[in-house]
Protein backbone atom coordinates (compact mmCIF):
# COMPACT_ATOMS: atom_id res chain seq x y z
CA UNK A 1 0.00 0.00 0.00
CA UNK A 2 1.37 3.40 -1.10
CA UNK A 3 -0.12 6.44 -0.42
CA UNK A 4 0.15 9.52 -2.65
CA UNK A 5 0.98 12.41 0.01
CA UNK A 6 -0.04 15.82 -1.42
CA UNK A 7 3.42 17.37 -0.16
CA UNK A 8 5.64 14.69 -0.83
CA UNK A 9 4.68 12.04 -3.55
CA UNK A 10 3.40 8.48 -3.64
CA UNK A 11 5.25 6.96 -0.68
CA UNK A 12 5.52 3.47 1.52
CA UNK A 13 2.43 2.92 3.83
CA UNK A 14 5.28 2.34 6.61
CA UNK A 15 6.00 6.50 6.26
CA UNK A 16 2.15 7.12 8.06
CA UNK A 17 0.62 6.39 10.87
CA UNK A 18 -3.08 5.71 11.08
CA UNK A 19 -5.96 7.47 13.37
CA UNK A 20 -9.00 6.45 12.12
CA UNK A 21 -12.46 7.72 10.73
CA UNK A 22 -12.06 10.99 9.34
CA UNK A 23 -15.76 12.00 9.19
CA UNK A 24 -16.50 11.80 13.04
CA UNK A 25 -16.40 15.56 14.67
CA UNK A 26 -16.04 16.40 17.67
CA UNK A 27 -19.30 18.40 19.56
CA UNK A 28 -18.37 21.62 20.50
CA UNK A 29 -18.53 22.90 23.76
CA UNK A 30 -18.51 21.50 27.05
CA UNK A 31 -22.12 21.25 26.94
CA UNK A 32 -22.38 18.32 24.32
CA UNK A 33 -24.22 15.38 25.52
CA UNK A 34 -23.14 12.03 26.76
CA UNK A 35 -25.11 10.46 24.06
CA UNK A 36 -23.18 12.94 21.51
CA UNK A 37 -19.76 12.26 23.14
CA UNK A 38 -20.04 8.47 23.20
CA UNK A 39 -21.23 8.49 19.51
CA UNK A 40 -17.94 10.76 18.91
CA UNK A 41 -15.55 8.63 20.94
CA UNK A 42 -17.28 5.18 20.39
CA UNK A 43 -19.39 4.26 17.27
CA UNK A 44 -18.02 4.00 14.07
CA UNK A 45 -19.51 3.31 10.56
CA UNK A 46 -16.88 0.81 9.39
CA UNK A 47 -17.78 0.31 6.11
CA UNK A 48 -16.54 -2.22 3.74
CA UNK A 49 -15.93 0.03 0.91
CA UNK A 50 -14.45 3.57 0.37
CA UNK A 51 -13.46 5.20 3.87
CA UNK A 52 -12.50 8.83 4.51
CA UNK A 53 -9.48 8.40 7.15
CA UNK A 54 -6.76 10.46 9.15
CA UNK A 55 -3.49 9.38 8.26
CA UNK A 56 -0.25 11.12 9.65
CA UNK A 57 3.30 11.72 7.69
CA UNK A 58 5.68 10.90 10.42
CA UNK A 59 8.46 10.13 8.14
CA UNK A 60 7.81 12.78 5.45
CA UNK A 61 6.02 16.32 5.86
CA UNK A 62 4.15 15.86 9.39
CA UNK A 63 1.43 16.82 8.25
CA UNK A 64 -2.32 15.03 8.42
CA UNK A 65 -4.09 13.73 5.55
CA UNK A 66 -7.36 12.76 4.75
CA UNK A 67 -7.07 9.35 2.61
CA UNK A 68 -9.71 7.97 0.51
CA UNK A 69 -9.35 4.40 0.76
CA UNK A 70 -11.18 1.32 -0.37
CA UNK A 71 -11.35 -1.18 2.53
CA UNK A 72 -12.52 -3.97 0.51
CA UNK A 73 -9.20 -3.31 -2.03
CA UNK A 74 -6.79 -1.58 -0.08
CA UNK A 75 -7.14 1.02 -3.38
CA UNK A 76 -6.38 4.32 -2.39
CA UNK A 77 -8.76 6.81 -4.43
CA UNK A 78 -7.35 10.32 -3.08
CA UNK A 79 -5.67 11.48 -0.49
CA UNK A 80 -6.09 15.24 0.33
CA UNK A 81 -4.21 17.38 3.04
CA UNK A 82 -6.61 17.17 6.26
CA UNK A 83 -6.05 21.20 7.10
CA UNK A 84 -7.47 21.88 3.44
CA UNK A 85 -10.31 19.23 4.27
CA UNK A 86 -11.22 20.60 7.62
CA UNK A 87 -11.05 24.33 6.30
CA UNK A 88 -13.72 23.15 3.54
CA UNK A 89 -15.95 21.06 6.33
CA UNK A 90 -15.80 24.65 8.57
CA UNK A 91 -16.72 26.39 5.30
CA UNK A 92 -19.73 24.31 4.48
CA UNK A 93 -21.17 24.21 8.34
CA UNK A 94 -19.85 27.40 9.23
CA UNK A 95 -22.64 29.38 7.40
CA UNK A 96 -24.91 28.89 9.80
CA UNK A 97 -22.28 29.39 13.14
CA UNK A 98 -20.89 33.05 11.37
CA UNK B 1 -21.93 -42.30 13.88
CA UNK B 2 -20.58 -42.09 17.67
CA UNK B 3 -16.44 -41.56 16.93
CA UNK B 4 -14.08 -44.03 19.39
CA UNK B 5 -11.14 -46.71 18.70
CA UNK B 6 -13.66 -49.49 18.25
CA UNK B 7 -14.65 -47.40 15.44
CA UNK B 8 -12.04 -46.81 13.65
CA UNK B 9 -11.12 -50.36 13.97
CA UNK B 10 -14.57 -51.65 12.90
CA UNK B 11 -14.82 -49.20 10.15
CA UNK B 12 -11.32 -50.59 8.90
CA UNK B 13 -12.04 -54.08 8.79
CA UNK B 14 -15.12 -52.57 6.34
CA UNK B 15 -12.75 -50.92 4.05
CA UNK B 16 -13.45 -47.78 5.15
CA UNK B 17 -17.03 -47.94 2.97
CA UNK B 18 -19.34 -46.87 5.71
CA UNK B 19 -18.20 -43.39 7.40
CA UNK B 20 -21.51 -41.32 7.55
CA UNK B 21 -21.18 -37.97 6.49
CA UNK B 22 -19.80 -35.46 9.54
CA UNK B 23 -23.36 -33.40 9.36
CA UNK B 24 -26.35 -33.27 7.30
CA UNK B 25 -26.98 -30.44 4.53
CA UNK B 26 -30.45 -29.47 4.91
CA UNK B 27 -32.51 -26.69 2.75
CA UNK B 28 -33.66 -24.10 5.16
CA UNK B 29 -37.05 -24.30 6.32
CA UNK B 30 -39.49 -21.70 6.84
CA UNK B 31 -39.54 -20.46 10.80
CA UNK B 32 -36.76 -21.71 13.64
CA UNK B 33 -36.98 -20.49 16.95
CA UNK B 34 -33.79 -19.27 16.58
CA UNK B 35 -31.40 -18.56 14.29
CA UNK B 36 -27.74 -17.88 14.28
CA UNK B 37 -26.03 -15.79 11.79
CA UNK B 38 -22.27 -16.56 11.41
CA UNK B 39 -20.92 -20.08 11.14
CA UNK B 40 -17.68 -19.60 12.67
CA UNK B 41 -15.94 -20.89 15.73
CA UNK B 42 -18.57 -18.88 18.09
CA UNK B 43 -22.05 -19.32 16.10
CA UNK B 44 -21.63 -23.12 15.75
CA UNK B 45 -20.96 -23.36 20.08
CA UNK B 46 -23.80 -21.50 20.62
CA UNK B 47 -25.87 -23.38 18.46
CA UNK B 48 -24.34 -26.27 20.28
CA UNK B 49 -25.03 -24.68 23.62
CA UNK B 50 -28.65 -23.59 22.87
CA UNK B 51 -29.60 -27.25 22.04
CA UNK B 52 -27.37 -29.01 24.61
CA UNK B 53 -27.90 -27.32 27.27
CA UNK B 54 -31.30 -25.74 26.98
CA UNK B 55 -33.37 -28.28 24.87
CA UNK B 56 -33.69 -26.09 21.90
CA UNK B 57 -33.49 -28.27 18.62
CA UNK B 58 -35.34 -26.13 16.30
CA UNK B 59 -32.30 -23.96 15.81
CA UNK B 60 -30.10 -22.83 12.25
CA UNK B 61 -26.52 -21.19 12.16
CA UNK B 62 -26.36 -19.47 8.62
CA UNK B 63 -23.35 -19.57 7.43
CA UNK B 64 -22.43 -17.27 4.18
CA UNK B 65 -19.71 -19.63 3.07
CA UNK B 66 -18.24 -22.83 4.21
CA UNK B 67 -18.42 -23.49 7.83
CA UNK B 68 -15.13 -22.73 9.17
CA UNK B 69 -14.09 -20.30 6.54
CA UNK B 70 -13.62 -17.13 8.65
CA UNK B 71 -11.61 -16.29 11.46
CA UNK B 72 -12.05 -19.92 13.33
CA UNK B 73 -10.01 -21.01 10.31
CA UNK B 74 -7.35 -18.55 10.15
CA UNK B 75 -6.01 -17.69 13.41
CA UNK B 76 -2.90 -19.07 15.28
CA UNK B 77 -4.35 -21.83 17.53
CA UNK B 78 -3.74 -20.23 20.81
CA UNK B 79 -5.45 -20.89 24.24
CA UNK B 80 -5.02 -19.15 27.72
CA UNK B 81 -6.85 -17.31 30.48
CA UNK B 82 -3.98 -15.15 31.61
CA UNK B 83 -6.15 -11.92 31.51
CA UNK B 84 -5.59 -9.26 34.50
CA UNK B 85 -9.35 -7.45 34.60
CA UNK B 86 -12.71 -8.71 36.85
CA UNK B 87 -14.99 -8.70 33.73
CA UNK B 88 -12.14 -10.96 31.78
CA UNK B 89 -10.84 -13.32 34.16
CA UNK B 90 -13.54 -15.70 35.07
CA UNK B 91 -14.84 -15.75 31.44
CA UNK B 92 -11.70 -16.70 29.76
CA UNK B 93 -11.13 -19.10 32.82
CA UNK B 94 -14.88 -20.75 32.01
CA UNK B 95 -13.37 -21.20 28.70
CA UNK B 96 -10.28 -22.56 29.63
CA UNK B 97 -12.54 -25.06 31.90
CA UNK B 98 -14.56 -26.31 28.92
CA UNK B 99 -11.48 -26.77 26.64
CA UNK B 100 -10.32 -28.98 29.20
CA UNK B 101 -13.74 -31.37 28.82
CA UNK B 102 -14.78 -30.40 25.30
CA UNK B 103 -13.81 -33.44 23.61
CA UNK B 104 -15.54 -35.71 25.68
CA UNK B 105 -18.22 -33.36 25.83
CA UNK B 106 -18.76 -33.27 21.58
CA UNK B 107 -16.52 -36.96 21.32
CA UNK B 108 -14.10 -35.19 18.59
CA UNK B 109 -10.39 -34.87 18.55
CA UNK B 110 -9.89 -31.30 18.86
CA UNK B 111 -6.34 -31.91 19.48
CA UNK B 112 -6.23 -29.71 23.04
CA UNK B 113 -2.49 -29.22 23.59
CA UNK B 114 -1.88 -28.07 27.36
CA UNK B 115 2.02 -27.43 26.37
CA UNK B 116 2.03 -24.05 28.29
CA UNK B 117 1.69 -20.44 27.61
CA UNK B 118 4.52 -18.44 28.13
CA UNK B 119 5.17 -14.81 27.88
CA UNK B 120 8.47 -13.69 28.04
CA UNK B 121 9.53 -10.09 30.24
CA UNK B 122 12.77 -8.20 29.13
CA UNK B 123 12.74 -5.40 31.72
CA UNK B 124 12.29 -4.40 35.61
CA UNK B 125 9.27 -2.49 34.78
CA UNK B 126 7.66 -5.62 32.63
CA UNK B 127 8.56 -8.18 34.91
CA UNK B 128 6.49 -5.82 37.72
CA UNK B 129 3.71 -5.89 35.33
CA UNK B 130 3.82 -9.89 34.50
CA UNK B 131 3.99 -10.12 38.49
CA UNK B 132 0.25 -8.17 38.92
CA UNK B 133 -0.74 -9.83 36.23
CA UNK B 134 -0.07 -13.20 37.96
CA UNK B 135 -1.34 -12.21 41.22
CA UNK B 136 -4.52 -11.17 39.62
CA UNK B 137 -4.65 -14.92 37.65
CA UNK B 138 -3.88 -16.47 40.84
CA UNK B 139 -6.54 -14.49 42.71
CA UNK B 140 -9.01 -15.69 40.51
CA UNK B 141 -8.33 -19.10 40.75
CA UNK B 142 -6.16 -20.00 37.49
CA UNK B 143 -2.59 -21.06 37.35
CA UNK B 144 0.36 -18.78 37.12
CA UNK B 145 3.86 -18.99 37.28
CA UNK B 146 6.30 -16.04 37.64
CA UNK B 147 9.81 -17.60 36.28
CA UNK B 148 13.37 -16.17 36.69
CA UNK B 149 15.97 -16.24 33.59
CA UNK B 150 17.36 -19.45 33.98
CA UNK B 151 13.91 -21.42 34.55
CA UNK B 152 13.05 -19.97 31.11
CA UNK B 153 16.22 -21.07 30.28
CA UNK B 154 15.97 -24.76 31.06
CA UNK B 155 12.56 -24.81 28.72
CA UNK B 156 13.41 -22.71 25.59
CA UNK B 157 16.94 -23.05 25.68
CA UNK B 158 17.55 -21.46 22.28
CA UNK B 159 15.99 -18.17 22.39
CA UNK B 160 18.44 -15.30 22.24
CA UNK B 161 19.09 -14.70 26.24
CA UNK B 162 21.98 -12.27 25.50
CA UNK B 163 20.37 -10.16 22.87
CA UNK B 164 21.44 -6.95 23.37
CA UNK B 165 18.35 -4.76 23.15
CA UNK B 166 15.76 -7.41 24.52
CA UNK B 167 17.86 -9.51 27.06
CA UNK B 168 15.09 -12.27 28.31
CA UNK B 169 14.79 -11.79 32.11
CA UNK B 170 12.27 -14.14 32.60
CA UNK B 171 8.55 -15.34 31.66
CA UNK B 172 5.13 -15.58 32.78
CA UNK B 173 3.84 -19.10 32.50
CA UNK B 174 0.42 -20.38 32.10
CA UNK B 175 1.13 -23.75 32.29
CA UNK B 176 -2.92 -25.02 31.36
CA UNK B 177 -2.77 -23.00 28.15
CA UNK B 178 -1.99 -23.80 25.21
CA UNK B 179 -2.97 -24.84 21.50
CA UNK B 180 -6.17 -26.12 19.93
CA UNK B 181 -6.66 -27.52 16.30
CA UNK B 182 -8.76 -24.63 15.14
CA UNK B 183 -10.15 -26.45 12.02
CA UNK B 184 -11.76 -29.01 14.51
CA UNK B 185 -13.02 -26.83 16.83
CA UNK B 186 -15.61 -25.71 13.85
CA UNK B 187 -16.34 -29.02 12.65
CA UNK B 188 -16.36 -30.68 16.11
CA UNK B 189 -18.80 -28.01 16.95
CA UNK B 190 -21.01 -28.27 13.72
CA UNK B 191 -21.07 -31.95 13.98
CA UNK B 192 -21.97 -32.04 17.52
CA UNK B 193 -24.95 -29.53 17.14
CA UNK B 194 -25.86 -31.20 13.83
CA UNK B 195 -26.74 -34.44 15.78
CA UNK B 196 -28.79 -32.37 18.41
CA UNK B 197 -30.87 -31.65 15.24
CA UNK B 198 -29.36 -27.91 14.65
CA UNK B 199 -29.60 -27.04 10.67
CA UNK B 200 -26.55 -26.08 9.36
CA UNK B 201 -27.17 -23.49 6.31
CA UNK B 202 -23.95 -23.09 4.17
CA UNK B 203 -23.43 -21.32 1.08
CA UNK B 204 -26.29 -18.52 2.96
CA UNK B 205 -25.57 -14.81 3.30
CA UNK B 206 -27.62 -12.87 5.26
CA UNK B 207 -28.50 -9.40 4.03
CA UNK B 208 -31.29 -8.31 5.96
CA UNK B 209 -32.40 -8.73 9.08
CA UNK B 210 -36.93 -8.16 9.11
CA UNK B 211 -37.88 -5.76 12.23
CA UNK B 212 -41.42 -5.43 13.11
CA UNK B 213 -42.65 -2.96 15.48
CA UNK B 214 -38.84 -2.89 17.53
CA UNK B 215 -38.80 -7.10 17.03
CA UNK B 216 -36.86 -9.23 15.17
CA UNK B 217 -39.21 -11.75 13.29
CA UNK B 218 -36.52 -13.16 10.54
CA UNK B 219 -33.85 -12.71 8.40
CA UNK B 220 -33.52 -12.28 4.07
CA UNK B 221 -31.01 -14.18 2.74
CA UNK B 222 -29.55 -15.33 -0.28
CA UNK B 223 -31.21 -18.20 0.09
CA UNK B 224 -34.26 -16.98 0.54
CA UNK B 225 -36.51 -15.21 3.56
CA UNK B 226 -36.25 -17.23 6.81
CA UNK B 227 -38.54 -16.05 9.95
CA UNK B 228 -37.61 -16.36 13.77
CA UNK B 229 -38.01 -15.83 16.76
CA UNK B 230 -34.70 -14.78 18.21
CA UNK B 231 -31.62 -13.70 16.24
CA UNK B 232 -28.41 -13.96 17.32
CA UNK B 233 -25.63 -12.28 15.49
CA UNK B 234 -21.83 -13.64 15.81
CA UNK B 235 -20.15 -12.85 12.59
CA UNK B 236 -16.45 -11.52 13.93
CA UNK B 237 -15.17 -9.28 11.27
CA UNK B 238 -18.70 -8.47 9.86
CA UNK B 239 -20.26 -7.04 12.71
CA UNK B 240 -20.73 -3.50 11.64
CA UNK B 241 -21.86 -4.82 8.56
CA UNK B 242 -24.49 -6.95 9.96
CA UNK B 243 -25.50 -4.36 12.33
CA UNK B 244 -26.31 -1.81 10.26
CA UNK B 245 -29.02 -4.11 8.69
CA UNK B 246 -30.61 -2.92 11.91
CA UNK B 247 -29.78 0.52 12.27
CA UNK B 248 -26.90 0.00 14.59
CA UNK B 249 -23.62 1.52 14.38
CA UNK B 250 -21.41 -0.24 16.52
CA UNK B 251 -18.20 0.34 18.38
CA UNK B 252 -15.93 -1.49 16.19
CA UNK B 253 -13.50 -1.45 13.63
CA UNK B 254 -12.46 -3.91 11.35
CA UNK B 255 -8.99 -4.76 10.63
CA UNK B 256 -6.57 -7.30 8.96
CA UNK B 257 -4.20 -9.70 11.39
CA UNK B 258 -1.74 -11.95 9.43
CA UNK B 259 -0.32 -14.94 10.75
CA UNK B 260 2.55 -17.48 8.89
CA UNK B 261 3.51 -21.05 8.68
CA UNK B 262 6.56 -22.30 8.40
CA UNK B 263 7.92 -25.34 6.48
CA UNK B 264 7.22 -28.03 8.64
CA UNK B 265 10.37 -29.66 10.81
CA UNK B 266 10.75 -32.29 13.98
CA UNK B 267 9.70 -31.33 16.97
CA UNK B 268 11.33 -27.96 17.96
CA UNK B 269 9.29 -25.89 20.50
CA UNK B 270 6.42 -27.59 22.77
CA UNK B 271 5.14 -24.73 24.23
CA UNK B 272 3.46 -21.11 23.38
CA UNK B 273 6.50 -18.52 23.39
CA UNK B 274 5.13 -15.17 23.31
CA UNK B 275 7.92 -11.68 22.74
CA UNK B 276 7.66 -9.11 25.54
CA UNK B 277 9.53 -6.69 23.69
CA UNK B 278 7.47 -6.55 20.21
CA UNK B 279 4.62 -8.18 19.76
CA UNK B 280 5.17 -11.46 18.33
CA UNK B 281 4.04 -15.31 19.43
CA UNK B 282 4.71 -18.66 17.94
CA UNK B 283 3.95 -22.61 18.11
CA UNK B 284 4.56 -25.86 16.71
CA UNK B 285 1.50 -27.64 14.95
CA UNK B 286 1.53 -31.15 14.92
CA UNK B 287 1.95 -31.19 11.26
CA UNK B 288 5.58 -29.67 11.97
CA UNK B 289 5.32 -26.09 10.51
CA UNK B 290 6.14 -23.26 13.30
CA UNK B 291 2.60 -21.00 13.34
CA UNK B 292 3.04 -17.75 14.02
CA UNK B 293 2.14 -14.14 14.16
CA UNK B 294 2.04 -10.24 15.40
CA UNK B 295 0.60 -7.57 15.60
CA UNK B 296 -2.97 -6.39 12.79
CA UNK B 297 -2.00 -3.98 10.26
CA UNK B 298 -3.28 -1.29 12.04
CA UNK B 299 -5.96 0.15 9.38
CA UNK B 300 -9.50 -0.23 8.45
CA UNK B 301 -10.07 -3.55 6.20
CA UNK B 302 -12.44 -5.90 4.64
CA UNK B 303 -9.56 -7.30 2.55
CA UNK B 304 -8.46 -9.93 4.08
CA UNK B 305 -4.99 -9.83 3.04
CA UNK B 306 -2.25 -7.27 4.60
CA UNK B 307 0.84 -5.36 3.58
CA UNK B 308 4.69 -5.89 3.95
CA UNK B 309 5.23 -3.42 6.67
CA UNK B 310 3.69 -6.08 9.18
CA UNK B 311 5.45 -8.92 7.66
CA UNK B 312 8.94 -7.55 8.18
CA UNK B 313 8.00 -6.28 11.54
CA UNK B 314 6.92 -9.71 12.64
CA UNK B 315 10.47 -11.44 11.18
CA UNK B 316 12.13 -9.08 12.90
CA UNK B 317 10.49 -9.94 16.12
CA UNK B 318 11.31 -13.38 15.51
CA UNK B 319 14.89 -12.91 14.43
CA UNK B 320 15.51 -11.02 17.64
CA UNK B 321 13.99 -13.44 20.17
CA UNK B 322 15.25 -16.69 17.98
CA UNK B 323 17.92 -16.03 15.66
CA UNK B 324 17.71 -19.89 14.73
CA UNK B 325 14.50 -19.22 12.94
CA UNK B 326 16.43 -17.12 9.93
CA UNK B 327 17.36 -20.36 8.57
CA UNK B 328 13.45 -21.24 8.00
CA UNK B 329 11.45 -20.64 4.97
CA UNK B 330 8.04 -19.57 5.45
CA UNK B 331 5.29 -21.84 3.96
CA UNK B 332 2.80 -19.80 3.47
CA UNK B 333 0.58 -16.70 5.55
CA UNK B 334 -3.08 -15.57 5.24
CA UNK B 335 -5.50 -12.75 6.63
CA UNK B 336 -8.42 -12.75 8.95
CA UNK B 337 -10.51 -10.02 9.54
CA UNK B 338 -10.64 -8.86 13.34
CA UNK B 339 -13.65 -7.31 14.86
CA UNK B 340 -11.54 -4.47 17.19
CA UNK B 341 -13.23 -2.97 19.81
CA UNK B 342 -13.04 0.30 21.48
CA UNK B 343 -11.64 -1.01 24.54
CA UNK B 344 -10.16 -4.86 23.36
CA UNK B 345 -12.62 -6.78 25.13
CA UNK B 346 -16.15 -8.10 23.60
CA UNK B 347 -19.47 -7.78 23.90
CA UNK B 348 -22.37 -9.92 24.44
CA UNK B 349 -25.49 -8.61 24.55
CA UNK B 350 -29.03 -7.84 24.28
CA UNK B 351 -29.66 -5.07 21.14
CA UNK B 352 -32.16 -2.38 21.37
CA UNK B 353 -34.20 -4.88 18.72
CA UNK B 354 -36.03 -6.69 21.09
CA UNK B 355 -35.17 -11.02 20.06
CA UNK B 356 -31.69 -9.60 18.69
CA UNK B 357 -29.16 -10.29 20.30
CA UNK B 358 -25.02 -9.70 19.51
CA UNK B 359 -21.81 -11.29 20.01
CA UNK B 360 -18.73 -9.24 18.64
CA UNK B 361 -15.37 -7.11 19.74
CA UNK B 362 -13.11 -10.21 19.44
CA UNK B 363 -10.38 -8.38 18.50
CA UNK B 364 -7.38 -11.00 17.55
CA UNK B 365 -8.01 -12.88 20.60
CA UNK B 366 -11.09 -14.82 20.13
CA UNK B 367 -10.37 -18.16 19.58
CA UNK B 368 -9.39 -19.21 23.34
CA UNK B 369 -12.96 -18.09 23.80
CA UNK B 370 -14.84 -19.98 21.75
CA UNK B 371 -16.61 -22.60 24.36
CA UNK B 372 -17.32 -19.95 27.09
CA UNK B 373 -18.63 -17.36 24.26
CA UNK B 374 -20.57 -20.19 22.94
CA UNK B 375 -22.36 -21.05 26.50
CA UNK B 376 -22.69 -17.33 27.47
CA UNK B 377 -24.04 -16.11 24.20
CA UNK B 378 -26.68 -19.60 24.32
CA UNK B 379 -27.72 -18.58 27.89
CA UNK B 380 -28.53 -15.08 26.58
CA UNK B 381 -30.49 -15.98 23.63
CA UNK B 382 -32.18 -18.62 25.61
CA UNK B 383 -32.73 -17.09 29.14
CA UNK B 384 -32.79 -12.96 28.21
CA UNK B 385 -30.50 -12.50 30.80
CA UNK B 386 -26.46 -12.35 30.35
CA UNK B 387 -24.72 -15.14 31.73
CA UNK B 388 -22.92 -14.15 35.30
CA UNK B 389 -19.06 -15.28 33.53
CA UNK B 390 -20.52 -12.71 30.59
CA UNK B 391 -22.34 -9.88 32.63
CA UNK B 392 -19.34 -7.00 32.16
CA UNK B 393 -19.73 -7.51 28.31
CA UNK B 394 -22.55 -4.95 27.57
CA UNK B 395 -23.16 -3.04 24.70
CA UNK B 396 -23.69 0.30 26.93
CA UNK B 397 -20.45 -0.03 28.23
CA UNK B 398 -18.86 2.44 26.29
CA UNK B 399 -21.30 4.86 26.95
CA UNK B 400 -21.52 4.09 30.78
CA UNK B 401 -17.86 3.95 31.01
CA UNK B 402 -17.81 0.71 32.38
CA UNK B 403 -14.80 -0.13 30.02
CA UNK B 404 -12.71 -3.26 30.15
CA UNK B 405 -9.58 -1.65 28.89
CA UNK B 406 -6.44 -4.32 29.40
CA UNK B 407 -4.09 -2.14 27.82
CA UNK B 408 -5.29 0.86 29.04
CA UNK B 409 -4.43 2.38 25.36
CA UNK B 410 -8.23 4.41 25.20
CA UNK B 411 -10.75 4.26 22.19
CA UNK B 412 -8.07 3.49 20.08
CA UNK B 413 -8.57 -0.18 18.06
CA UNK B 414 -5.22 -0.25 16.36
CA UNK B 415 -3.88 -0.02 19.49
CA UNK B 416 -5.51 -3.09 21.07
C1 LIG C 1 -4.44 -14.51 11.84
C2 LIG C 1 -5.26 -14.65 13.08
C3 LIG C 1 -4.67 -15.16 14.24
C4 LIG C 1 -5.43 -15.30 15.41
N1 LIG C 1 -4.86 -15.89 16.50
C5 LIG C 1 -5.61 -16.14 17.61
C6 LIG C 1 -5.07 -16.88 18.69
O1 LIG C 1 -3.91 -17.37 18.64
N2 LIG C 1 -5.83 -17.06 19.80
C7 LIG C 1 -7.09 -16.56 19.88
O2 LIG C 1 -7.72 -16.73 20.91
N3 LIG C 1 -7.66 -15.90 18.84
C8 LIG C 1 -6.94 -15.67 17.71
N4 LIG C 1 -7.52 -15.02 16.63
C9 LIG C 1 -8.88 -14.47 16.75
C10 LIG C 1 -9.99 -15.50 16.55
O3 LIG C 1 -9.69 -16.29 15.42
C11 LIG C 1 -11.33 -14.78 16.36
O4 LIG C 1 -11.52 -13.82 17.39
C12 LIG C 1 -12.51 -15.75 16.41
O5 LIG C 1 -12.30 -16.85 15.56
C13 LIG C 1 -13.79 -15.01 16.00
O6 LIG C 1 -14.96 -15.78 16.20
P1 LIG C 1 -15.55 -16.80 15.10
O7 LIG C 1 -14.75 -18.04 15.13
O8 LIG C 1 -16.98 -16.96 15.36
O9 LIG C 1 -15.29 -15.96 13.76
P2 LIG C 1 -15.37 -16.41 12.24
O10 LIG C 1 -14.80 -17.77 12.04
O11 LIG C 1 -14.80 -15.29 11.44
O12 LIG C 1 -16.93 -16.54 12.02
C14 LIG C 1 -17.78 -15.53 11.53
C15 LIG C 1 -18.54 -16.12 10.36
O13 LIG C 1 -19.60 -15.25 9.99
C16 LIG C 1 -19.78 -15.38 8.60
N5 LIG C 1 -20.55 -14.23 8.11
C17 LIG C 1 -20.16 -12.94 8.02
N6 LIG C 1 -21.15 -12.18 7.53
C18 LIG C 1 -22.20 -13.01 7.30
C19 LIG C 1 -23.52 -12.81 6.79
N7 LIG C 1 -23.95 -11.60 6.41
N8 LIG C 1 -24.34 -13.90 6.70
C20 LIG C 1 -23.91 -15.13 7.09
N9 LIG C 1 -22.67 -15.36 7.57
C21 LIG C 1 -21.83 -14.32 7.68
C22 LIG C 1 -18.36 -15.44 8.06
O14 LIG C 1 -18.32 -16.01 6.77
C23 LIG C 1 -17.66 -16.29 9.12
O15 LIG C 1 -17.61 -17.66 8.77
C24 LIG C 1 -6.79 -14.87 15.43
C25 LIG C 1 -7.37 -14.36 14.27
C26 LIG C 1 -6.63 -14.28 13.09
C27 LIG C 1 -7.28 -13.78 11.83
ZN1 LIG D 1 4.11 14.06 3.24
Amino acid sequence: MRIPCPHCGERDVQEFSYLGDAGVVRPEGSDASIAAMHDYVHLRDNPAGPHRELWYHAAGCHAWLVVTRDTRTHAILSAESARAAGLARRVAVGAGEA
Amino acid sequence: MRYSAFAIVREALRGNRHWAPVWREPEPKPAYDIIIVGGGGHGLATAYYLAKEHGYANVAVLEKGYLGSGNVGRNTTIVRSNYLLPGNLPFYEWSMKLWEGLERDINYNAMVSQRGVLNLYHSDAQRDAFARRGNAMRLHGVDAELLGRDEVRRLVPFLDFENGRFPIQGGLRQPRGGTVRHDAVAWGYARAADRRGVDLIQNCEVTGLTIEAGRIVGVETTRGAIRAKKVGVAVAGSSSRVAAMAGLRLPIESHVLQAFASEALKPLIDTVVTFGAGHFYISQSDKGGLVFGGDIDGYNSYAWRGNLPIIEDVMECAMAIWPGLGRLRVLRHWGGLMDMSMDGSPIIDRTPIHGLFLNAGWCYGGFKATPASGWCFAHLIATGEPHPHAAAYRLDRFATGAVIDEKGAGAQPNLH
